[in-house]
């Protein structure tokens, strides 16, 4: 039986992951493959840690093993370092520059973790960065960081750029449609 | 109809709609609340919708309708099942004339709860069939399943998905939903349903003789079916049968326990000619005890001899570890991936602007060597401020509060409640306390709603399920009715007010309450309720921390150690009174 391609999005409570994660769902049904996916709902979406599972062509349980994901999506530069180890040897990574600094960092004075400390974590790793507050900015509103994400992931998809732009059309409130197709290009054309 | 990428609970609500559903009630609960959130936005099938103060009271409400003969669902999570376990034990004696279908959402992990009890143990305790879906393909032929088998034996049936079947997608075909309505009649028949001695005695009998015609239908209905492949068997049920298929050779049988009870007959000749068998599920070992008790001489591996957790969920690399360890080779290999260390955690936190971290910072400055029981919501996470000493279960901040002051313990006792909490559970507890004379402050944090499960309207909101408006109940005038006779209502940003309403309180005798006042932020956000945001005035700031410590999510420091206020800002203004240098103040002000 043909394999799945696993692919897990992270971020904080807030973020879209679970629109991102109805674009790869809503993909794969234009494609005619079949899906499992698990969310994170109730507590944990108050600014937590979220993890979204998607299975594409996944045709059994949801859920992602550590160690076997082919990609990681993350929204947060902190959350792809938490998640990493989730990917199999030879898995990318796409990750967000930006970073939420948990509050507890502030509330017990921790230190804040440095960007290229973040980075010296996942080397080892294929890594594509994005600006995803810069280029969502640049497409005309800073909350489609998710779909700016999706687009600099898209080479890494299996999906045609087609189904995917398809997808977030069809989901993303129909005012901002054009914002969210243009957050999509810039995210594919930076990486 | 063309397959759709739906939730799980989504699914379920669906397949009601589908089965010609008149009645549903429920109470809200992680994983569960989205199954009557759907049915009460839908606008294809007009019926009554309800959410209820408590578990028990929805249960009763939607078994009645069920007496009446209309299809009827009543849905909670697990722990619901306990306050609904009284109503739920003796509706088997009674049985039903509609189809009754009782959801409760089990939470492996807990990821979302207090504990990890497994309903299939509560559907053999009351001897009614239990349906445990495996994907969410198969959770919506069995919501279509479960209305005509509850009609057809006359019985509740239990459907219990777990976290990863109500918060899990996939690509799923439904059907369409149902036009046909029945109209509620309920025949008097006390010997049905007045269970006195006498009537109940004869009840218990016929449902005992429903038992084992029960278990040989759900093999006849394909809900537990078995594969004989070769020497060795695999036995799972519910999300972990997903797993075990993932992972299985194609020379080692199969068995899926989807409903029970489970025919012992059935499972028996299935594993006589095996030379092992292993039984994979989450939680309790309910379908390997059976298994044990028909095994004969064929060795089980299992929970009872330490293959398989109690605890927990399953996942792919920990079903394949479990299956060698039963020598049996999965047809994937799982390497080791272990999670990085020192990664800052990052917990969920109250919101910036949420009343709840205004209420508690008060209640730790008025009482700072005080004993702080609490209760179940968003709430909780007042265990971060180090104003959570206690949670056990809906409404027992009350209690245990009344409990420790009747012990003797005389330190101050401030419990916290929520407006839903207090109206499920809590007013009961608040009678008790304030008849047996208890010393203790009891806090309700009234933001309104129902906010940790998704904002679902309680009778505080004044607005029902299906968006009706409805009286709004007096919480002040609630309180007075148990007997309290000191009860203070403050808003819960007007900080200087908590305190002094928390003093007076530590001041006098008795049971008092003090009533928190703020409408959740997130309605408000919703409502399009818009205040200024705050901002530091670098210049007036001394970086003391004080404001930082507060914990909101909008307050960060700079590189120089000063604080700054993020976009996050709602605009609460409770950090600039606690600013002792008066740096904060509205933006565009100085």
């Amino acid at each position: 039986m043909k394999e799945s391609f696993d692919v897990l999005i992270v971020g904080v409570g807030g973020q879209g992951t679970i629109l991102a994660s109805n674009v790869l769902g809503e993909a794969c049904l234009q494609e005619g493959l079949p899906v499992r996916g698990a969310e994170t709902h109730g507590m944990s979406q108050r600014g937590g840690s979220v993890e979204t599972h998607i299975r594409i062509g996944g045709q059994y349980g949801p859920l992602i093993s550590p160690g076997t994901a082919d990609l990681l999506i993350s929204f947060d530069l902190l959350e792809a370092v938490r998640y990493h180890h989730f990917l199999k040897e030879d898995g990318a990574v796409v990750t967000n520059t930006g970073m939420i600094v948990p509050t507890s960092v502030f509330q017990q004075n921790l230190e804040v973790p440095t960007e290229e400390a973040l980075f010296a974590q996942l080397a080892g790793r294929t890594v594509i960065a994005v600006d995803a507050a810069g280029l969502a900015e640049e497409a005309g509103n800073i909350l489609s960081q998710n779909v700016v994400m999706l687009g600099a992931a898209s080479d890494y998809l299996p999906f045609s750029v087609e189904s995917l732009k398809n997808a977030i059309a069809g989901l993303v409130p129909s005012k901002t449609v054009e914002i969210n197709l243009k957050a999509f290009d810039l995210g594919r054309s930076s990486v | 109809m063309a397959p759709q990428y739906m939730l799980g609970n989504e699914v379920i609500a669906h397949a009601c709609l589908e089965a010609n559903l008149d009645f549903a009630s429920g109470y809200p609960g992680t994983p569960s609340s989205e199954v009557i959130d759907v049915l009460r936005y839908q606008k294809e099938r007009d019926f009554h919708i309800e959410w209820s103060v408590n578990e028990k009271v929805a249960f009763e409400n939607a078994l009645a309708a069920a007496w009446c003969g209309l299809r009827s669902l009543v849905t909670m999570k697990h722990v619901g099942l306990n306050v609904a376990a009284d109503p739920l034990m003796t509706s088997a004696y009674t049985g039903v004339t509609g189809g009754f279908v009782i959801l409760s959402a089990d939470d492996p992990f807990a990821h979302s709860s207090q504990n990890e009890q497994d309903s299939r143990c509560y559907a053999h305790f009351a001897k009614i069939p239990c349906l445990d879906p495996s994907s969410l393909q198969e959770a919506h032929e069995m919501v279509l399943g479960a209305f005509p088998l509850s009609e057809e034996f006359g019985l509740p049936v239990l459907f219990r998905p777990t976290t990863r079947i109500c918060h899990s997608k996939s690509d799923v075909i439904s059907g369409e939903v149902g036009t046909e309505h029945r109209t509620a009649v309920f025949n008097n028949d006390p010997r049905q349903y007045v269970v006195i001695p006498a009537h109940t005695r004869i009840l218990h009998k016929i449902l005992n003789e429903k038992q084992i015609p029960l278990a040989q239908r759900l093999v006849e209905l394909g809900y537990n079916k078995a594969e004989r492949r070769g020497k060795v068997a695999v036995i799972t049920s519910g999300i972990a049968a997903e797993y075990c298929m993932e992972l299985l050779p194609a020379d080692v049988s199969f068995a899926k326990i989807g409903g029970y009870p489970i025919d012992e007959a059935w499972l028996k000749e299935f594993i006589e000619g095996h030379e092992k068998v292993l039984v994979v599920e989450e939680l309790a070992p309910v379908v390997e005890e059976i298994v044990r008790q028909v095994s004969g001489v064929v060795p089980v591996f299992g929970k009872k001899n330490g293959i398989v957790p109690y605890e927990g969920e399953l996942d792919p690399s920990s079903v394949a570890a479990i299956m060698k360890k039963a020598g049996i080779i999965p047809t994937k290999e799982y390497q080791e991936a272990k999670a990085p260390a020192d990664v800052p955690r990052r917990p969920p936190l109250l919101c910036a602007g949420c009343g709840h971290r205004a209420t508690f910072h008060a209640i730790k400055k008025v009482f700072k060597n005080g004993i702080f029981p609490s209760d179940i919501g968003c709430y909780t996470l007042g265990l971060q401020l180090g104003a959570v000493d206690t949670t056990i279960c809906m409404g027992a901040s009350v209690t245990v509060g009344s409990g420790i002051s009747n012990a003797g313990e005389e330190r101050d006792i401030v419990a916290t409640i929520g407006d839903s909490t207090f109206m499920h559970t809590g007013i009961n507890g608040l009678l008790n306390a304030v008849y047996n004379g208890a010393k203790m402050t009891l806090v309700i944090l009234d933001n309104r709603i129902t906010a940790m499960t998704g904002h679902q309207p309680n009778p505080n909101t004044g607005v029902t399920a299906q968006g009706v408006e409805t009286p709004q109940v007096s919480l002040e005038a609630l309180c007075r009715a148990c007997g309290v006779t000191f009860v203070e209502t403050v808003h819960a940003y007007d900080y200087t007010g908590l305190v002094e309403a928390l003093k007076k309180a530590k001041a006098t005798g008795g049971v008092k309450v003090i009533l928190a006042r703020q409408a959740c932020v997130i309605s408000e956000k919703r409502a399009k309720i818009k205040r200024k945001p705050f901002t530091v005035d670098a210049s007036q700031c001394t970086g003391c921390g004080v404001c930082l410590k507060f914990g909101c999510p909008a307050i960060e420091t700079d590189d120089e150690g000063k604080a700054s206020i993020t976009s996050l800002c709602s605009g609460c203004s409770v950090c600039a009174q606690l600013c002792p240098s008066g740096a904060i103040h509205v933006e565009g002000r100085s």
